[in-house]
């Protein structure tokens, strides 16, 4: 896994309306959303936002709807296009690409899944799968193997004869996912891939996800509304509000530090003990400390530590890294880093806040 | 001074008031409303040589006819529709040279069909169109129903005329498709495409078939079978031009989302995702089309179409009521039999692509 950044993303604005340059200029002159809408009747979609995606990595765009993460995610194979700004992909522009280069795009680096999958019903899943190599032009033949492996992969083995239509939501999900693997793309772009599935089988789902992830490494760019999904796959989480970005940054530390009062509440109503880590609580030390009740590795929940405790906070563990210690952890932190500090415990509050 | 000696037109007053005289005067000359023979009320106006005092409940509508009574200048409405008649007849010549050569080949293509269409053999015919209806439609029932209809035509020795109806249908409707498709795919592809064809859609569906038949007569001998030919095709054409449009534009907008995203070219696009899942609602518009191709082969048979329609026409001119009726029975059978075919033909693509 390396460091660079694959997508960067600067000052890009979206307008919605009929002279976008016009509103641009208010925009940038500050006027909020809601005055733009009332005013000049234009919709603001995103406003001054700036990411770098890492390479190989999962980038969680967090919003409640119409916060503008769809318009987002669509600028980024420019299904739409921004009114100003910067998508750079590879250090290209793609705002400058010519219809060639951004089929080309599109068809070999840039794949996307969808939140009503989106397959077509008159297809069957194999041929679904094989969508970006038959666009190239490539026989049935030719790329049969590589979207079985994929459904295989996938947990879809043998059901490449059925149609769309015969398979569950949670199973076209997986079609649709096979579908971007296929293209063989560094980036995945996924919108709200898991909002249509119930509870159960996004569960199921995302597990499949950090584990293709792990194997793959892909630059995933994944979309949701929902705080526990994003904590739960993010290596780098964008909390984006009203089309702009609230805070952003690496989700543990979001959790610990929200800067605002609008992430407060939002996080203030999550399991902390499922989603915290133990490197995120624990002191950064190397000296040897006297009392160890055991060692933990780094990337350990707090709830798993909880119960090798049995609950008592008296304990201290020694904290691992690739067998190296890398700090202590006091259960008496760990218990203290459950309480969300300065948020409001009232979960009603988040919701009116949202 | 009044046009007519003795006699008051009721809009003299706005030509005097209004210091027109002289110019509806000038207008015809001497020879005042001479253009043609006298309305019925200038007849009576003559006889009783008084002038036709007009009570304010009884004032006519300042209609072309009225004004000109009042003046000469105004022309009468009998000369706007034989203006219109010697202007149509202006341009003829020079739209029958675009015109003509271009609408040939439906002659060409009608004369052919008919021509084969009867010169098969009965005994290689019938079986031929149950073999058709079974590769469509896959039922063994409707196969039967063709062989009755058919049987049944053939039995009371309406044979020739049955496979003369047919023959124009099947290259009206033929026709109709392969225009109205690309037709319809061009307006679901632009809006302002759209807001052009919808209204010539309306005219052409509105207009009572007997009004285009008239300019047509006038442009080609009625001799020429492309005169019904195409008398047909304007009047069956709609549906499928509409249903593509409506088909194409119904297409889940997340799929074509997908094809975007995905790097489909727009004909890629067209010929992959549009036009198959909006095939359902094309072949609705197919089957409405062959069904007012039959409708409008009747009232063709005015213009020398052959056929069942023929038949008909004779119940009506020479009151003979069993042909009419028994024509009219097998115009029925015609239809539902193309009706079942086509329907069962749209129920296999429905089944083979549900939603």
């Amino acid at each position: 896994m390396s460091d660079d950044i694959k997508i960067k993303i600067r000052n890009l604005y979206k307008i919605f309306g009929n002279d976008p340059e016009m509103a641009l200029e208010h925009v940038k002159n500050g006027m909020g959303k809601t005055d733009l809408l009332a005013e000049h009747n234009h919709v603001l979609g995103l406003n001054d936002i700036n990411v770098d995606m890492p390479a190989g990595k999962t980038t969680v765009i967090m919003g409640l709807s119409g916060s503008g993460k769809s318009t987002l995610i669509r600028h980024l194979n420019r299904l739409i296009d921004p009114t100003a700004g910067e998508v750079l992909v590879d250090g290209d522009d793609i705002l400058s690409y010519s219809d060639k280069q951004l089929r080309d795009l599109r068809q070999h680096r840039m794949s996307m899944v969808f939140q009503k999958f989106a397959l077509f019903p008159h297809r069957t899943v194999l041929e679904n799968t094989g969508l970006a190599p038959s666009i190239e032009g490539k026989s049935k033949k030719k790329y049969e193997d590589e979207a079985r492996k994929w459904l295989a992969r996938v947990g879809l083995e043998g059901q490449g004869e059925q149609y769309p239509h015969q398979l569950s939501g949670g199973m076209q999900q997986r079609v649709g996912i096979a579908r971007a693997l296929t293209s063989n793309s560094d980036i995945m772009l996924m919108d709200e891939a898991f909002s249509a599935l119930d509870p159960l089988i996004r569960t199921d789902m995302q597990n499949l996800l950090i584990e293709l992830q792990a194997e793959l490494q892909k630059t995933v760019v994944f979309i949701t509304h929902d705080l526990d999904e994003s904590l739960k796959l993010a290596d780098h989480l964008v909390i984006l509000k009203d089309g702009f970005i609230v805070q952003q940054g690496e989700p543990q530390h979001i959790l610990l530090n929200p800067c605002d009062p609008y992430i407060e509440d939002f996080v203030s109503d999550i399991n902390r003990a499922r989603v915290l880590r133990v490197r995120s609580v624990m002191r950064k030390t190397t000296e040897e400390m006297g009392e160890i009740s055991g060692e933990v590795d780094h990337d350990d929940n707090l709830e798993s530590l909880i119960e090798r405790s049995g609950g008592d906070t008296t304990n201290r563990y020694r904290v691992m890294k690739d067998g190296k210690q890398v700090g202590i952890l006091e259960m008496t932190d760990l218990v203290r880093s459950l309480v969300p500090q300065g948020g409001s415990s009232d979960p009603e509050a988040a919701r009116r806040a949202g | 001074m009044p046009p007519d000696e003795g006699r008051m037109a009721t809009y003299d007053f706005i030509f005097d008031k209004l210091g027109l005289r002289d110019w509806c005067d000038g207008g015809d000359g001497g020879e005042n409303g001479s253009s043609g023979p006298m309305s019925m009320a200038d007849l009576l106006g003559k006889t009783t040589g008084d002038a036709v005092e007009v009570s304010a409940w009884d004032t006519p509508f300042p209609s072309l006819d009225n004004l000109h009574d009042a003046c000469d200048a105004i022309p009468q409405s009998r000369d706007l529709t034989t203006g219109l008649e010697s202007g149509f007849l202006n341009i003829k010549d020079s739209l029958k040279v675009v015109v003509d050569p271009l609408t040939q080949p439906l002659s060409w293509a009608l004369n052919e069909m008919l021509w084969v269409m009867q010169a098969v053999p009965w005994w290689i015919m019938i079986p031929l169109l149950m073999l058709i209806t079974y590769a469509v439609g896959r039922s063994r029932k409707l196969v039967g129903l063709v062989a009755l209809c058919f049987g049944f035509l053939a039995f009371v020795d309406y044979y020739d005329y049955t496979m003369q109806t047919l023959a124009i249908i099947f290259v009206c409707a033929f026709i109709c498709v392969l225009l109205g498709v690309p037709i319809g795919i061009a307006m679901s592809r632009s809006d302002r495409t759209q807001r052009i064809m919808i209204p010539i859609l309306d005219m052409l569906q509105t207009l009572p078939p007997f009004v285009y038949l008239i300019p047509l007569i006038f442009l080609f001998s009625v001799t020429e079978p492309k005169l019904y030919g195409i008398a047909i095709i304007l009047y069956a054409i709609v549906p499928v031009v509409r249903l593509t449009d409506l088909g194409i534009r119904l297409v889940d907008q997340d799929v074509i989302e997908a094809a975007d995203a995905f790097g489909m070219t727009s004909r890629q696009k067209l010929f992959g995702v549009q036009i198959p899942l909006a095939l359902p609602n094309i072949m609705a518009g197919v089957n409405q089309t062959i069904m007012m191709s039959l409708a409008m082969v009747v009232i063709a048979s005015l213009v020398s179409a052959p056929g069942l329609g023929v038949l008909v026409l004779r119940g009506i001119r020479s009151l003979e009521l069993g042909v009419g009726l028994l024509s009219g029975l097998g115009i029925v059978l015609l239809a539902i039999i193309l009706d079942r075919v086509t329907k069962a033909a749209l129920a296999r693509i429905n089944s083979s692509q549900p939603k």
